[in-house]
């Protein structure tokens, strides 16, 4: 048995004192960021016209549309389960599955595209902005403010500009795309970059190698498999993002996916979410699969 | 190496590496033969991806002509940004409180789905609930709300509490919910085992064994996880408002369709700025909350 043995009181006091003050400081602390926080809510409650009466009141109407939304209100099934009905009829739930599964297909060619043109992109730019490889002070600062505006602003806000100058379609959609994949992309791969084994870079440049061989046969075997993996997960996000990229107009299932919920199609609605999460599903299974298979085998 | 022994001259360190090369190729066959298999297999790979590209760019009707034509009114949009200006006074007013409102959306929403995904991370936790089917099932149902994405929640929140930015806070807050839920519990099942077993071998019941095991354990790194999502919120915020839900979305979609550039500038400048603030911010609070302990996103 261990004896515990205490110290004298004399001795003990100003440890007590001293454990006091600390509990109490940091309680003042708690207490402190408590009130910020309170403030902050009450300041965003008022600036985001929170109504919570509104809501409560409106409830009924959410729990309504999810419900509506699996109903039939039209046609000769009007008030039954949707599902009751999946075929592909003119009044069934997936009447225009042809031409859905044709935006749908739209949606992951956007996607595909914009992730590969983005990931070249990234792909050149990371080698110019990471801290070891990078050639001068100046190219590296410029390069890394380049892929931080890319990523920064939100590829919404490019694809509207860029339906204006392109016109209404897809290919705004895949250069709003690539431009934020090329800034978030880049950031990763150059931080991969940054983290490779210097000494086979350091070997080709011994034996006489240039920087473009250096890169080529030094660094690009150790980062291959870990960019690849990247990219594919940029694709998953990719695919959820070319799926609304049609509600400003620039191609994919989201144009169809908008005027659906705005005419209130009810049926629609729930057919085309269903799409979208059934594909996004399937391609987050698919990626994860071959990025573990990568990450696992490659190395 | 040896630090005194002075270079030796190229070309003997090549001839050196040249003696070496036989025995190295004998060591080595993988490297220096490769299978011409695997060969094939990388080339097929790489015609793929090319020709995917050019089916994409066949298929998504793109042409030159567009494109082009499209590159040079960029430029003019580009040429007139400069110098970007927010017009009169009354609508640099209105553009302070949108931004106002971009921050309370991404703000508010982030903390609703906080305190609402904070019991759904126990219930999908597979550690806490051990039931197999709860676990499927919270799992898929988290998964689903996750793949619908934030801008489509907006427009389903609209039919409810109508335009502005409350449909805006609800939005975030569904998605995020997904979001949260599904890290929260993945956080949980990563958790360390020993202080659970220890609560449990005293005597302590399951609750116990939450309250004084998992949850000090799990809350540094769930505080870390919200403090990256309002950062990330913070850009949703911003565009949320295309589709009417308030924020700044709303006046930047505007001015792009009234052709507005110097004005359109400078709402993009005051989002980056915006945006640099508070990820300096939550970078400080995330430092001072939890020091510099590393949080992993899987």
């Amino acid at each position: 048995m261990t004896t515990f043995v205490r110290l004298p009181d004399a001795q003990l006091l100003p440890h007590v004192l001293t454990y006091r003050r600390a509990l109490a400081a940091r309680r003042r602390q708690t207490i402190a960021a408590m009130i910020v926080l309170g403030l902050a809510i009450i300041a965003a409650t008022v600036m985001a016209e929170v109504d919570v009466l509104k809501l409560v009141a409106n409830f009924t109407n959410f729990t309504s549309y999810l419900q509506r939304i699996f109903l039939f209100d039209s046609g000769p099934y009007t008030g039954q389960l949707v599902v009751l009905h999946p075929g592909l009829g003119t009044d069934d739930w997936f009447w225009g599955l042809p031409k859905w599964l044709k935006l749908l297909g739209e949606t992951l060619l956007i996607a595909y595209l914009g992730t590969a043109i983005g990931a070249a992109f990234a792909f050149i730019f990371s080698f110019y902005a990471a801290d070891n490889l990078g050639k001068s002070r100046t190219t590296r600062w410029i390069t890394k403010r380049l892929l931080e505006f890319c990523r920064t602003v939100p590829e919404l806000v490019f694809a509207l500009i860029f339906v204006v100058a392109f016109g209404v379609g897809a290919l705004a959609g895949v250069l709003a795309l690539a431009i934020h994949t090329t800034g978030a992309l880049g950031k990763l791969f150059s931080e991969v970059v940054e983290n490779i084994d210097m000494k086979p870079a350091d070997g080709v440049i011994a034996s006489g190698g240039s920087w473009t061989e250096m890169v080529r046969f030094g660094v690009l075997p150790q980062i291959l498999s870990n960019f690849t993996s990247y990219g594919l997960l940029r694709f998953e996000i990719n695919v959820r993002g070319a799926s609304i990229m049609g509600f400003v107009g620039a191609g994919g299932i989201g144009q169809e996916l908008l005027t659906a919920i705005r005419k209130f199609y009810y049926a629609d609605v729930s057919a085309i979410l269903v799409l979208i999460i059934v594909t996004v599903m399937v391609i987050d299974v698919a990626t994860e699969y071959v990025r573990h298979h990568l990450t696992g085998a490659g190395r | 190496m040896k630090p005194a022994s002075p270079p030796a001259p190229p070309d003997v360190l090549r001839t050196q590496a040249l003696q070496q090369r036989p025995a190295l190729a004998v060591a080595y066959p993988q490297i220096f033969a490769p299978s011409p298999w695997r060969r094939l297999l990388t080339l097929a790979i790489i015609a793929g991806a090319l020709g995917l590209m050019i089916f994409a760019v066949w298929q998504l009707d793109f042409s030159w002509s567009r494109i082009w034509g499209g590159i040079g009114k960029l430029g003019d949009f580009v040429t007139h940004m400069f110098p970007p200006s927010y017009g009169n006074e009354a609508r640099l007013v209105l553009y302070l409180k949108a931004l106002g409102e971009t921050l309370a959306i991404a703000f508010l929403g982030t903390l609703l789905a906080a305190i609402f995904a904070f019991p759904m991370g126990f219930l999908a936790a597979s550690n806490v609930v051990a039931n197999r089917l709860v676990h499927i099932l919270s799992r898929r149902f988290l998964d689903s709300i996750r793949a619908v994405d934030t801008l489509i929640w907006a427009l389903i929140w609209i039919n409810v509490v109508g335009l502005g930015p409350f449909a805006g806070v609800l939005a975030i807050m569904t998605s995020d919910f997904g979001a949260f839920g599904k890290l929260f519990s993945e956080a949980l099942e990563n958790l360390d085992r020993k202080a659970g077993e220890g609560v449990t071998s005293s005597g302590g019941n399951a609750l116990h064994r939450i309250r004084f095991a998992l949850i000090p354990q799990v809350i540094p790194i769930f505080f870390s996880q919200v403090l990256y999502y309002f950062e990330s919120n913070t850009r949703s915020a911003t565009i949320i408002g295309i589709v009417g839900a308030g924020g700044i979305g709303s006046v930047l979609s505007e001015r792009i369709r009234e052709n507005e550039w110097p004005e359109v500038a400078f709402l993009v400048l005051l989002i980056l700025l915006i945006v640099a603030i508070i990820d300096q911010v939550s970078s400080r609070l995330r430092l001072s909350f939890i020091g510099q302990r590393n949080v992993t996103f899987s």
